[in-house]
């Protein structure tokens, strides 16, 4: 193959910026219509109906006496970061750590009546982290840091 | 005292390479044999004093020294012998230490593997391993120091992260990971030592294919080990997540895969040297990243240890690393004039320039979703993650035209072809593929891309097969050899070279209907069970049989007993379980699986109530996932029948060789 030929050189490096530009718009489309934000209640009550539908892995503490379960599986609690709250629906079986007071993340979406929706529940697992014994300080970073050890599931 | 040995290994160690850094770049420069001499001594001692600082630890650790402080922060004396061992690379000191052992092993043999016949590319590449040695071996003496001294020796200590003494997997999954990751800095020298001389030579590209071939071979069986420990210890049921650690360990595997294969073209046409050495480069810096990446505590999992300092150092490094083979390639390259010419049209030549690209969008699109969220963590401080749908959306279709070129490029000739030529090798392969499709749709797949996959992987299927033995097959036809003799002359001639590649893809092609398969067809069910309480799930009944109780010196388990029932056939009952470790907080569920050649039964428990006497359960069929442990046993046997080939091509007289390609068209 020889490149000395000039226009054959344009060619090619046009054929290349054409080929890397549609690849870059699949990509950034790709990933700007997969972002899972990582947020507190504060976060996601701050973002209103912009949180409905989006992909959303909650996290805080259990607050406590409001640990509700339902029939099966079936489990409701709040979330806290010491300075919002949110409630939470859940529909999966909790791990066994799952307690009031202890930091969790939920992923899931806030539904049209506010409560937030979760088919995964985890308990902040690692060393790393411990609850805090004032709910407010709650470090969000490491709490989220701290159960993602577990990875994402399939949505079903 | 015990810790003063062990630093003084490894500052001799670190002295070592960096003298021998010096010597070997001088030697390079200035074109002195004797310096060259002195640089080989150099990579040796360095060698020695570093595995002799593993084995020092591994003494401690196995001694309970708790006067070293690595042993202080990982050692326990109630372990188990085997997790005493795998503690040396359990926590992040230790596991550079580790890394330095590795890289010792690997600069000995390849410093050893060098002669006369590589000219001043010899001192140029052992130059380059050196200086990476230096770099780690400065990391093991500074900022990752596992021999520090312990003041108050204490009396025993914590043992290691309980999720890696929960399964003996952790035992094999990072040797195998290391053996991967740090092998890589062997061709990278040799890459850059071939821009360094400005020559490519036949002998100096067979180095660095055969160089490639031990790091590939490790990492394709780690990253699937990595998947097989998550599986089997993690519980969620699956065995990839594309999690940034996972993809940590695919992205130099993607860009080693595509060397090896853009190397064949380099070597036959003489085309394409600039390329495969970037590819090589790139391996190289892609492991650098995922070290950064797992060990620098940006990514909390189970791969990172905790929030450290040498994070930022090993950054530094990858820039500069980054920074010498972007300029060596800019100013360099051009060196590497092309030898020959590319074949146009259908022909093979054009099926591996497509499989490069392939395989180079394949990693671009994966690199972009794992660092997307820390460059806007880094830029905007809010934190996200990107979503498994974008992985699997963008590379199920490249997945899926790379296992077409795998079916479709070595059916084509090497050269140009007629189109009769093209029908007769490109129609029968059909057949073996329609009978696939029938075959799922018979079962039930109805998911499209499942169905183009296996459509696709009969196709290949086909085609591997019959290229495997198509030289047997010749000389059965032509030379009237027996039978036997016909087929193992392949495994102990000149063409297992060519037999190993489709060995690998064999794998390959196992692995991909595995992985379509197991990521599609797999149901599962969350369910508290009491007591005595029975569920059903597809053919298996299953009950809750008792809790029970074990007792062991590191930890306490509760198990849950579950009869398992197929149909009207009573099997062995299943033991998930629940571990409650020493000194840590939280228990650890372990899932029992009962593996299957058709589908696994997998049991995992949320939380065992031992008031309630109840079982949180999730119970999944995996259908073909023991088929991707087979596929990667397949693959690795490829990768090491080739190291083996090419290590004795050396022996093999030329004309044999010139014949071997003639059978082989």
């Amino acid at each position: 193959m020889s490149l000395n030929d000039g226009r054959k050189r344009v060619a090619l490096a046009l054929g290349a910026c054409a080929f890397a530009g549609t690849l870059l718009y699949f990509v950034v489309g790709g990933i700007g219509n997969n972002l899972v934000y990582y947020w507190g209640p504060t976060e996601v009550l701050a973002a209103g109906p912009k949180a409905h539908g989006a992909s959303i892995r909650l996290g805080g503490l259990v607050e406590a006496g409001s640990i509700k379960k339902g029939e099966g599986s079936n489990l409701s609690f709040s979330v806290t970061d010491g300075k919002k709250s949110l409630s939470v629906r859940c529909s999966s079986v909790p791990p066994q750590m799952f307690r009031e007071g202890i930091g969790v993340v939920v992923e899931g979406t806030v539904a049209t009546d506010g409560v937030f929706e979760s088919h995964r529940l985890m308990v902040s697992h690692g060393n790393e982290y411990r609850a805090p014994d004032d709910p407010a300080s709650v470090d969000l970073k490491k709490l989220m840091g701290s159960a993602s050890e577990l990875p994402e599931q399939d949505k079903k | 005292m015990s810790a003063s040995i062990g630093r003084s290994l490894v500052l001799l160690s670190l002295l070592f390479a960096s003298a021998g850094a010096v010597a070997a770049f001088a030697a390079f420069l200035k074109k002195r044999a004797d310096l060259t001499t002195l640089a080989i001594r150099a990579a040796y001692g360095f060698a020695g004093f570093m595995i002799l600082a593993n084995l020092w630890m591994v003494q401690a650790l196995l001694r309970n020294d708790f006067s070293i402080s690595y042993v202080a922060q990982v050692g326990s004396i109630d372990l188990p012998v085997w997790v005493k061992v795998v503690s040396l690379w359990s926590s992040l000191e230790g596991s550079i230490l580790f890394w330095g052992g590795v890289l010792a092993l690997y600069v000995a043999v390849a410093t050893r593997s060098l002669t006369e016949a590589h000219g001043w590319a010899r001192p140029a590449a052992i130059g380059v391993w050196l200086a990476c040695a230096t770099f780690f071996g400065f990391l093991i003496a500074g900022p990752a120091q596992p021999f520090g001294t312990m003041v108050d020796v204490p009396a025993d200590g914590p043992g290691p992260n309980p999720l890696l003494q929960n399964h003996l997997l952790m035992a094999i999954h990072p040797p195998f990971l290391y053996g991967g990751y740090v092998g890589m800095t062997i061709p990278f020298g040799l890459a850059l030592a071939a821009l360094m001389t400005g020559r490519l030579s036949p002998t100096l590209l067979g180095t660095i294919r055969t160089s490639l071939l031990a790091p590939w071979s490790f990492l394709t069986a780690a990253v699937v080990l990595g998947g097989w420990w998550a599986y089997e210890v993690l519980g969620w049921g699956g065995y990839w997540a594309w999690d940034p650690v996972e993809n940590a360990s695919l992205l130099p595997w993607l860009t080693a895969t595509a060397a090896l294969h853009s190397a064949i073209l380099t070597e036959r046409r003489g085309v394409l040297k600039g390329w495969t050495m970037s590819m090589v480069i790139a391996s190289f810096l892609l492991t650098i990243l995922g070290t950064f990446m797992t060990r620098s505590g940006i990514f909390n999992s189970v791969h990172s240890f905790t929030q450290s300092a040498i994070g930022p150092t090993i950054l530094v490094f990858l820039g500069f690393a980054t920074l010498a083979s972007v300029l060596l390639l800019g100013f360099r390259v051009d060196l590497l004039q092309p030898d020959g010419e590319l074949e146009r049209g259908a022909s093979r030549d054009t099926a591996f320039l497509a499989q490069n690209m392939l395989f180079v969008l394949f990693t671009f699109t994966v690199l972009i979703g794992t660092v997307f969220p820390l460059i806007v963590e880094a830029t905007r401080n809010v934190q996200m993650s990107v979503g498994r749908p974008y992985f699997d959306r963008m590379t199920v279709p490249i997945g899926a035209l790379l296992l077409f070129v795998m079916g479709v490029g070595p059916a084509l000739p090497w050269g140009a072809s007629t189109s009769a030529e093209l029908k007769r090798r490109l129609l029968p392969p059909l057949g073996l593929a329609s009978g696939f499709l029938v075959l799922a749709l018979g079962v039930g797949i109805r998911s499209p891309w499942t169905l183009i996959t296996l459509f696709l992987a009969g196709y290949a299927a086909h085609v591997t097969l019959f290229e495997a033995f198509r030289p047997a097959r010749t000389r059965l036809k032509i030379r009237n050899d027996g039978f036997v003799k016909a087929f193992s002359q392949d495994l102990f001639g000149p063409g297992l070279r060519r037999l190993s590649a489709y060995v690998a893809h064999a794998g390959a092609v196992t692995a991909f209907i595995a992985i379509a398969v197991s990521s599609t067809g797999s149901k599962s069910v969350e369910r508290t069970l009491a007591e005595g309480e029975t569920m059903t799930f597809g053919r298996y009944t299953l009950t809750l049989e008792g809790i029970e109780n074990l007792e062991e010196p590191h930890r306490t388990s509760l198990i849950a007993r579950i009869g398992v029932k197929k149909g009207d056939t009573v099997l062995e009952p299943l033991r998930p379980m629940m571990n409650q470790y020493r000194s840590q907080r939280e228990s650890i569920g372990t899932p029992a699986v009962r593996t299957g050649l058709i589908e696994d039964l997998y049991l995992s428990t949320m939380n065992i109530d031992t008031n309630s006497r109840t079982v949180g359960l999730l119970v999944m069929i995996n259908p073909l996932v023991s088929w991707l442990w087979i596929a990667t046993v397949i693959m690795t046997a490829g990768g090491l029948l080739a190291l083996f080939s090419s290590k004795r091509a050396g022996r093999v007289v030329e004309p044999a060789r010139d014949l071997q390609a003639e059978v082989a068209r």
